[in-house]
This record gives C-alpha cells, structure tokens and sequence, in this order.
C-alpha cells in the first residue's frame, strides 16, 4: 500500500529534495475545496505510481516557509521534483486521466 | 462485452444527482458518470444560501454529498470517468468513457460548465502566480495586498466579498456599467468599503516578474487605457460548457450550449440535458436540479 506521506517545513528538504526517485508534492490546505476534492485521486495514483513517484502532500497553512519558497499562490499546486528541482508544475483541480497523462509526460 | 443501463447520467452536479434521485426511484437501473468528484461546481461554494428548504444556509459540498447520498440509497450508480463520446447504434446509445464503454436506452447530460478564461497575454503563464479561479482557495496568499477580480455577476460578487476578509482592497472590473447580481449581493458589495468598482473596464494583459504585479486596462467607453498594480488577480467572467465531445453528435450552439424542449429533449430522441449545459438555463442549484428531474421524468417515458 503506497499513500502520500505528510511532509512540512522541517523534514522538507530530507524528503522530498535530497530523495533519489521523483517526489510530488501536493500543495494544499483545509478551506481549499479543489484540494478536498483532489485527495481522494492522488491517494489512487500513488498506488498506481508506486516505486515510481513518491507521493506527498504539504499544508501551506501550517509549512509557509516551504509554500512560499516555491512561490505558491494558488492551490492546489502539484510540484514534481526531480533531484531536489521541480521539473513539473500543475495547478488547480485536474480530473484522474488529465493528471495521469500530465505526470506520465513529466515523469519519462 | 459493454454494460448495460437503462439510464445514464454524465454529470454529478445538482441536476445530474436529482435525474438519478428520480430515474433510481422509478426502478430504471442508472448509472451517474462524473470526471472530478460527485457535487459538480457548487462544492466550491462556502455557503449556498438560496437553495430552498435550509435558512441557516448549506455548504454545497454538504448539500451535494446529502443528494447523492439520497440516490445512492435508491441504487443509483457511480462511477468517476471521464465521457469522451457517446455513439448511436442501431438504436442504442454507447456511452464512451475512460474506463469502460456503456449501452444506454436513455441518457441525460448533465456535464455543466466550468470557469471561462479570458484569454489574454499573461493569463496562462501566471496561472498560479497571481491568476486565480478560485477565490476560497487563494484568498489567504494575499494578505494586506490589492487584489482585482474580474467580473460583475454572483460569483464574482461573492468571491469579492469574500477577499475582503484578506486583501487591503479588492478591484471589482468589469466591463458593463452595472453588476448582474441579486440585489442583496449588489447592496451588500456596494456598502463593503474595501470593495472599489471600475465600471466600463476589460483587462487587456497581466503583466509582472515571475508573479502577477501590473494589469493593462482598457475602459471600453472612453477607449482610455490605464494600468492597474495587484498583486493577484481572481477571474470570475463566466462559464464555458462542458461540451466538447458532444461536437457531431448533438447540434450545439455557438458557446458550445446544448438546446432542448420543455421536457429537457434534444435533438435525438432519448437523449436529454439538463443543469448549466442548457442553452439560457438560470445556472442555479435550484433549477439544474428541477431540471435534472425534468429529464428523470421524460427519460421514463421514453424508455417505457
């Protein structure tokens, strides 16, 4: 079972930038609804994607330290790091397919 | 082998949640078919305060949740898909999807709208850096900055009201000399001493170094331009119907709208609309559902 992992301010670095694989972050926070919304998909593509991309998400009410170093002004915002550089950037709701084709895209 | 449904919905908004309460009641096997999640636009709604029977006022996550759990109980179906056509054959209606194709002896389209973009240099490269479409969602990025929205009817009031709470001052722009709002909106925006109006007013280009600091103004009366510092930007302009796989199989209008009769047909029999895809439908939670039962109703006719 592969589920996106909480990650914040503190163990952001560690996690997501020093990681080997290719690492999403989903930028998100309570009051966002589209970020309520897009939980449940990114939960089924983590297991679609497991051992591929690691899955995490971050709480931009609780972490602005990291949301504001990627300038993050819209959520939910999903960045796909590669080698601690985001080398892909969605934002807003997508449905399943569009996401699926959009990190197939980013991640070959 | 595809399956087979007497009714399919595509669309899990008001008006397509209340055709399956009705078809799942009349003991026609249904199957809802929804691309994001059940609830359609209206789940980004705070507070719907104009659907009748709750005064207090309802979240529109929990008033659709509520519908859905109502038809679910008489054995509507769900499934989160995207529609990519749908086929006539010999009869029969194929609906396509991307997980699975489905046989229809009726269906109901009930896809809805979704924000229209403006279209102008700035819009897309600042999409998240400034640009917004969701005003619940970004309003906190903003604090103690100047922020405009752009538009003049209930959502962009609404949203406006709403970045009160965050921004030193909000720009409503918009291109009409007059809101096309409900008169409480309109009293309650118009009495805000954060909210400032530019009446008259279309945005021409978003400008700005990796975010959003500068919109280009144009007043469309005078022909005078002028510019405008925000830090963010929040578009509220209007909605665009979620039709694009239907180009060939129904006639649409030139916005991409469907029409129909008094009893929600279209063109081809046994396939109905119902809800904001509707060519001059109210584009309210209230009507889509009536419409959505409209079509419950005519569906039952057809296939019995």
């Amino acid at each position: 079972m592969s589920k996106p992992i909480t990650v914040d301010d503190a163990n952001f670095d560690q996690t997501v930038l020093q990681a080997e694989a290719l690492v999403l972050v989903d930028f998100w926070a309570p009051w966002c609804r589209p970020c309520l919304m897009l939980a449940p998909i990114l939960d089924e593509l983590a297991e679609d994607y497991s051992g591929k991309i690691t899955f995490t998400r971050l709480d931009v009410d609780q972490n602005p330290k990291t949301a504001s170093r990627y300038q993050i002004m819209s959520i939910p915002t999903l960045l796909l790091f590669k080698k601690g550089e985001p080398v892909s950037h969605i934002v807003g709701y997508k449905p399943k397919a569009e996401l699926k084709r959009d990190l197939d895209t980013a991640s070959t | 082998m595809n399956k087979e449904y007497e009714v399919v919905i595509i669309g899990g908004g008001p008006a397509g949640l209340s055709a399956g309460l009705y078809t799942s009641r009349a003991r026609l096997s249904s199957l809802l078919i929804e691309r994001g999640l059940v609830g359609g636009q209206i789940v980004n709604a705070e507070l719907v305060e104009n659907y009748p029977g709750f005064p207090e006022g309802i979240s529109g996550l929990e008033l659709t949740q509520l519908m859905h759990q109502q038809a679910t109980k008489y054995g509507l179906e769900t499934l989160l898909a995207e529609t990519t056509g749908i086929e006539l054959k010999e009869g029969q209606k194929v609906v396509k999807t991307t997980e699975a194709n489905f046989i229809a002896k009726a269906v109901i389209i009930a896809g809805g709208s979704e924000r229209a973009k403006l279209g102008i240099p700035g819009e897309k490269e600042f999409t998240g850096k400034g640009v917004s479409y969701c005003a619940t969602c970004d309003a906190a990025f903003f604090k103690g900055e100047p922020i405009a929205v752009v538009g003049g009817g209930d959502a962009a009031i609404t949203e406006a009201r709403h970045l009160t709470r965050f921004a030193s001052k909000v720009i409503v722009i918009h291109r009409r000399h007059q809101l096309r709002t409900s008169r409480i909106l309109q009293e309650k925006a118009f009495a805000e001493p954060k909210i400032e109006f530019l009446w008259n007013t279309i945005v021409e280009e978003i400008k700005g170094e990796e975010v959003v600091q500068q919109l280009s103004l144009r007043n469309v009366i005078t022909g005078e331009k002028f510019t405008l510092d925000v830090a963010g930007i929040f578009m509220s302009i209007g909605f665009k119907p979620n039709t694009a796989y239907l180009k060939g199989v129904l006639p649409l209008d030139a916005a991409g709208y469907i029409t129909t009769n008094e009893k929600m047909g279209t063109e081809i029999p046994g396939i109905f609309a119902a809800g904001d895809i509707r060519y001059n439908s109210a584009q309210q939670a209230v009507t889509a559902a009536g419409d959505g039962v409209t079509a419950a109703i005519y569906a039952e006719i057809f296939i019995r």
